[in-house]
């Protein structure tokens, strides 16, 4: 039976310096407020997983929270370059920042492996790409019955896994309809899982084949409305496209950058006032 | 209707090769414009797949990401992201991945990784996302890319995504490669025994020096140079209005539920 718990709580209790931490969610879903929460209170020298590291990441990572990085895609789509990862692989500001680059298709086996908790992943990828030759963890296994050569990644299996859902009940069910991405694969691989949600209900509607995740792999529930903004909750909010297109503006520069962090994410109490301070809630 | 521009051109001609009912992965992008303007027009049973996992999304704006809430709600069904590139692409069941790149070589290779070192680059670009795989997977590639000396190069920083490199043939690579490259001043093809790139189709008041003088290589021109014909009126109305919707919709406030 997993716990509701505040944010605040939720991340102090399961998110320790040092951590191999994934928050999912491929442009839907994305636990904004959880990542805000691990700025606020500080936590340094993780290890981020994340297919997509945008806007997210960029924040996590122009704030310090962050040593290596494991992924597939970092930018801010359809509008550019995510430039405080950029500025980290570039130029090392804030620190320095250890790349474990990927393929999307890698990156799912590799979520799918430790899933299952098998102890690597393979596709038939990594193919007429240079990328192995600047990752040697990305490797190769032989087919036993044919002897064909298959792409090999080693499982991914973090110390806690954070998702954002459109709800849970009572219980401690968690389920989330739309766009998945890798999300249950990333749940079910970490050995801790926190999720945030829009709303706590007395009972889910049935699921058929929806995507719930049972209450006992849940480890923490913390209810949080708007938890995903700026990205979205299908059947809640939409997308807010226009903060992404504003956002490359606020990161292209060191000084705006933490300017915006300061005033939004440590210098608001929780997220509901950094809404606020953005004029998205009262 | 007013006269076209080159970018306008250069969508409506890749639009143009998509045929109705081809199973098409759409990359980020350039490729969502062409894919979805050939779905408004000439090819409504178009499947588009993205990666985000919506299969046979048909959304009447041009989303910002490849994972708005337009194309699951539009979409036949939503899958999670590991079936999309196992048992669809990886298993051989997309005709036409469709991708752009920061840089392309004269075999169609792309780079979406680094400019300069790979270790210490001078531009840290995105990375490769599906691109590999697409690449590697779809039973032929289309590129689409306006053309600069600056992205069409004679040699790639990186190598993110094969085109008709050697050792293709026995990679384990199950598609056939790049088959067009489209730009904003002509088409170019594969030919001859490397498959280098080479000069296939021009644009009405775009000649071809123009096109050899965008490409960062020695642009061989095609035995046979095929003329392309103007955007029609319908094309360039289809493509016009869907900005339109698109920028009408992009610039909605978002209202949280709180």
């Amino acid at each position: 039976m997993p716990k509701f718990l505040a944010l605040r709580d939720a991340i102090r209790d399961h998110v320790a310096d040092g951590a191999c931490v994934a928050l999912e969610g491929f442009t839907h879903l994305i636990p904004f407020a959880a990542g805000n929460e691990i700025i606020r209170q500080g936590r340094q020298q993780l290890h981020l997983v994340r297919m997509t590291p945008d806007l997210i990441y960029d924040q996590m990572i122009g704030a310090g929270c962050a040593r290596r990085l494991t992924f597939s895609w970092g930018g801010n789509p359809g509008v550019g370059s995510a430039h405080r990862i950029r500025d980290a692989v570039e130029q090392g500001w804030p620190r320095p920042l250890e790349l474990d680059e990927h393929t999307h298709a890698g990156m799912a086996a590799a979520y799918r492996a430790g899933a299952a908790r098998l102890p690597f992943g393979m596709l038939r990828g990594y193919i007429g790409t240079d990328l192995p030759q600047h990752n040697a963890r990305i490797g190769s296994v032989r087919c036993p019955y044919t002897g064909e050569e298959i792409a090999a990644v080693p499982a991914l299996n973090p110390d806690v896994a954070i998702l954002h859902a459109q709800r849970a009940d009572r219980r401690g069910n968690v389920a989330i309809t739309g766009i998945t991405g890798a999300a249950r694969e990333a749940a079910l691989a970490a050995a801790k899982l926190v999720v945030t949600v829009e709303e706590v209900v007395e009972e889910l509607p049935p699921a058929m084949n929806g995507i719930v995740l049972p209450h006992f792999v849940v480890t923490a529930i913390a209810h949080c409305p708007g938890g995903a903004w700026p990205s979205y909750a299908q059947g809640h909010y939409a997308r807010d496209n226009g903060f992404y297109r504003r956002w490359d503006a606020i990161a292209r520069d060191r000084a705006q950058f933490t300017a915006w962090i300061d005033r939004h994410v440590r210098g608001t109490a929780d997220h509901h006032a950094f809404l606020a301070s953005l004029r998205l809630a009262a | 209707m007013s006269a076209w521009t080159r970018d306008e051109m250069m969508t409506i001609a890749a639009a143009r090769l998509l045929a109705d009912g081809m199973v098409c992965f759409v990359g980020i992008g350039l490729p969502g414009a062409a894919c979805n303007l050939a779905r408004l027009t000439h090819a409504p049973g178009l499947v588009l797949i993205y990666e985000s996992g919506t299969i046979g999304t048909r959304p009447s704006v041009l989303p910002l990401s490849i994972g708005d809430g337009e194309l699951a709600e539009t979409a036949t069904c939503v899958v999670p992201l590991p079936e999309i590139f196992s048992d669809y692409l990886q298993a051989g069941r997309i005709d036409v991945g469709f991708l752009g790149a920061a840089q392309i070589d004269r075999f169609g290779n792309l780079n979406s990784t680094v400019i300069g070192d790979y270790a210490k680059p001078r531009t840290r670009l995105p990375g490769a996302g599906g691109a590999t795989e697409i690449a590697a997977h779809a039973r032929e590639v289309f590129i689409v890319m306006k053309a600069t000396p600056r992205s069409f190069v004679p040699r790639l920083d990186f190598q993110t995504s094969g085109g008709h490199f050697p050792g293709r043939a026995v990679s384990g690579a199950t598609g056939s490669g790049p088959a067009v490259v489209v730009t904003d001043v002509g088409m170019l093809r594969p030919q001859g025994p490397r498959n280098e790139l080479a000069l296939a189709a021009t644009y009405p008041g775009i000649p071809a020096q123009e096109a050899v003088a965008a490409v960062g290589w020695p642009l061989a021109i095609a035995s046979t140079v095929e003329s392309i014909a103007p955007p029609a009126a319908a094309e360039l109305e289809a493509l016009r209005a869907l900005e339109a919707r698109t920028a009408a919709a992009h610039r909605e406030p978002v209202r949280l539920p709180l």
